[in-house]
């Protein structure tokens, strides 16, 4: 067979009609300009949503999480700490369990079967079945990979101290926001802002370039206390302690740095475990220190007799009559426990008469009496920070009667919290200045206070409040082995319905070592019903075990001789109520 | 001509090559310097958990409980403690309190 070579093919010889060749040039040029004028539009005019959808197949927006600050104490130990934890959610329509599945399920994260159940069949898109569940547990549920159910990240705040520190942090609540104490009062400083950003991630889902940060994350500040931890404990247990003894209703105590204002300790009774808020009451969360006021008693009685010493009014060996034991001002009468006849001022403090304090509040005008208290911080609040911090009650001048500047000399007709308590006497402990008191470490202690009293004025009454704490004194009970001690006690009715009941609220405010001191500790009992009520029989006991302990933690050097303490045989007064 | 066409070529293609390669360095070290950040969180996120297991082991009711119950400690009664002078120049010497008891 021959061969027909392609060049010499006969169909080649037959001439195509031209229009064939035309026609199909221009379908390919059309087709052309047409993908040209798509493109164009594409890369030209359509391009946000298009360069959108690109970016969405290979960069991400990833939160970045901020922790809440630690809280410490003044040694850097750890009094609260954020640590992340998984919560647990599902959308009910995706879940579909076997009930035998479900039966595992509950037990592992140990919630109630029909719990569980019922909160599957709810209506909603997004329910949580357990929140704040460890990291082990959480690790458990993933390897199960349950349709519809989520773990998502959450912080939770934890409180190794427990219900020892548990009204001055407060808590945080689910949404890591402050809710009382420490953390609603510094949450501004402690909560952190989550941030974010842009990243790109290659098919393995890590992470190979920052592409731009859309909002940086602001961690929180840890905070350091001016807490001590040990002289808390010590407050702690001693303040719960003599509740427990006295069968009381309450209780608070606040430690207090002179030197520099910071508060080392404050405890309330009752109390809560913050880790553990279940069945929290109202009455446990109260933090009395700051937010409850009380009429206190006595141990007002050494700022009116200073203001008397200031004023020149009186020395401290000018002597007062107060037999027969009562003195009317108007209508009312007041009276004393005993009758103790002709007293020196000093013995006025030491024997804590209330007539030999009403004649010597008498001899004195009203606003300046006014001028004093407000001075001293009485009527306004401490400014701590707290929540419900409350100022107490101090009536302006001009409406005070005769009996009412009598009453008040004594601590009744005004109230006050025991934080401010605590800092007015900060005037004897120091030379006669306050400083603010401060819940946060002080790296440079505040030079000068507020002058209320001159230094003078402040060694007289401090060398009375040692008298009252000495046999022949309402409050030996105070002492310290190896300590000079100061300090006054306070029993007072408590008022109920405008009258006063027949329950009492019984105090001690003091400081030592008495020759430089150091510390002050005030304590509180609300209703003491075990029998014994006077401030120098139940709230006295208190503040010696924590300001001993306290003055042995901090390494103060003993100023009297470490004897033995001859309490049981000292002569004991009670006070007048 | 033609020669230098191809040597000018020759050095787009190299440093193509290199600005590829360079990228893909950049990417890996950062994804190095990711893995860094991530465990220095989780550091931290650990600290926290033994600064709050410290805590708790460290308890002062824990301590007190041991020392008590545990180990039978009590605190000294007043004639049993003995004051150590800490004074700088004079030399230091402790000084026995007279015994109460």
């Amino acid at each position: 067979m021959q061969s027909i070579r392609f060049t010499r093919s006969p169909l080649l010889s037959q001439r195509l009609p031209a229009w064939r060749q035309r026609l199909l040039l221009w379908l390919f040029l059309s087709a052309f300009a047409a993908l040209l004028v798509r493109s164009a539009y594409l890369q030209g005019f359509h391009n946000v949503f298009l360069g959108e959808k690109g970016r969405a197949r290979y960069e991400r927006v990833i939160d970045i999480s901020a922790t809440r600050g630690r809280i410490t104490d003044r040694h850097g130990d750890v009094l609260a700490v954020s640590t992340p934890v998984k919560s647990l959610w599902a959308i009910p329509e995706d879940v579909s369990l076997t009930p035998a599945q479900s039966r595992d399920f509950a037990k592992l994260i140990d919630i109630d079967l029909r719990e569980m159940n019922h909160k599957l069949a709810s209506e909603r898109d997004f329910v949580y079945i357990k929140r704040q569940i460890p990291p082990d547990l959480a690790e458990q549920v993933a390897a199960h990979k349950y349709d519809g159910i989520h773990l998502q990240d959450e912080y939770r705040r934890y409180y190794p101290s427990g219900d020892v520190t548990a009204h001055m942090l407060g808590f945080t609540g689910t949404g890591d926001a402050g809710q009382e104490g420490i953390e609603l009062a510094f949450n501004s400083q402690l909560a952190g802002r989550s941030g974010s950003r842009r990243v790109i991630k290659d098919r393995r889902g890590s992470i190979v370039e920052d592409v731009e940060s859309i909002r940086p994350p602001v961690e929180g500040k840890d905070i350091a206390l001016a807490l001590d931890g040990k002289i808390q404990y010590l407050a702690y247990r001693y303040l719960q302690q003599a509740i427990t003894e006295n069968h009381a209703k309450a209780g608070g105590i606040v430690v207090v740095d002179t030197l520099t204002g910071e508060i080392l300790a404050l405890a309330n009774l009752p109390t809560y475990n913050p880790n553990n808020r279940q069945h929290l009451v109202g009455a446990q969360l109260r933090n009395r220190a700051v937010t409850d006021t009380f009429e206190p008693g006595s141990t007002m009685k050494p700022f009116t007799i200073a203001l008397a010493l200031q004023e020149g009014k009186v020395r401290p060996e000018t002597t007062i009559q107060t037999a027969p034991g009562k003195m009317t001002i108007g209508t009312a009468t007041i009276s004393d426990a005993h009758v103790h006849g002709l007293l020196s001022v000093a013995q006025v403090i030491q024997k804590s008469s209330n007539i030999g304090t009403a004649k010597i509040a008498a001899q004195m005008s009203a606003p300046d009496m006014w001028a004093m208290f407000d001075s001293l911080g009485f009527g306004s609040p401490t400014k701590l920070g707290f929540p419900g911090e409350v100022g107490g009650r101090l009536r302006p001048a001009k409406t005070w009667k005769p009996i009412e500047q009598a009453t008040m000399s004594y601590g009744h007709g005004i109230s006050v919290t025991l934080m401010q308590m605590a800092r007015a006497y900060q005037v004897f402990a120091r030379d006669g200045d306050i400083v603010p008191l401060s819940l946060l470490r002080l790296d440079v202690p505040p030079a000068t206070g507020v002058s209320v009293f001159s230094p003078k004025t402040a060694h007289e009454v401090r060398a009375m409040l040692e008298l009252a704490v000495q046999s022949g004194g309402t409050a030996p009970q105070a002492q310290i082995s190896g300590y000079r001690v100061a300090g006054k006690t306070g029993t007072a009715h408590k008022v109920e319905g405008g009258v006063y009941a027949n329950k009492y609220v019984s105090s001690f405010v003091g400081f030592a070592p008495a020759s430089a001191p150091r510390l002050i500790v005030a304590v509180m009992i609300d209703e003491p019903t075990g029998g014994k009520h006077f401030g120098g029989d139940v709230a006295a006991p208190v503040f010696a075990s924590v300001m001993a302990g306290a003055l042995r933690s901090l390494g103060v050097a003993p100023d009297a001789p470490l004897a033995p303490l001859q309490i049981a045989n000292a002569e004991v007064v009670k006070e007048g109520i | 001509m033609a020669r230098i066409n191809i040597f000018l070529l020759l050095l787009v293609v190299m440093c193509a090559l290199g600005a590829v390669n360079s990228n893909h360095r950049a990417r890996k070290l950062f994804t190095e310097l990711e893995a860094e950040q991530k465990r220095l969180r989780d550091l931290d996120v650990e600290w926290g958990q033994l600064q709050l297991e410290q805590s708790t082991w460290s308890g002062h009711a824990r301590i007190e409980k041991i020392a008590r119950e545990k180990l039978g400690m009590r605190t000294p009664l007043p004639g049993q403690v003995m004051l150590v002078e800490s004074s700088n120049d004079a030399p230091s010497k402790a000084t026995a309190l007279p015994k109460a008891d």
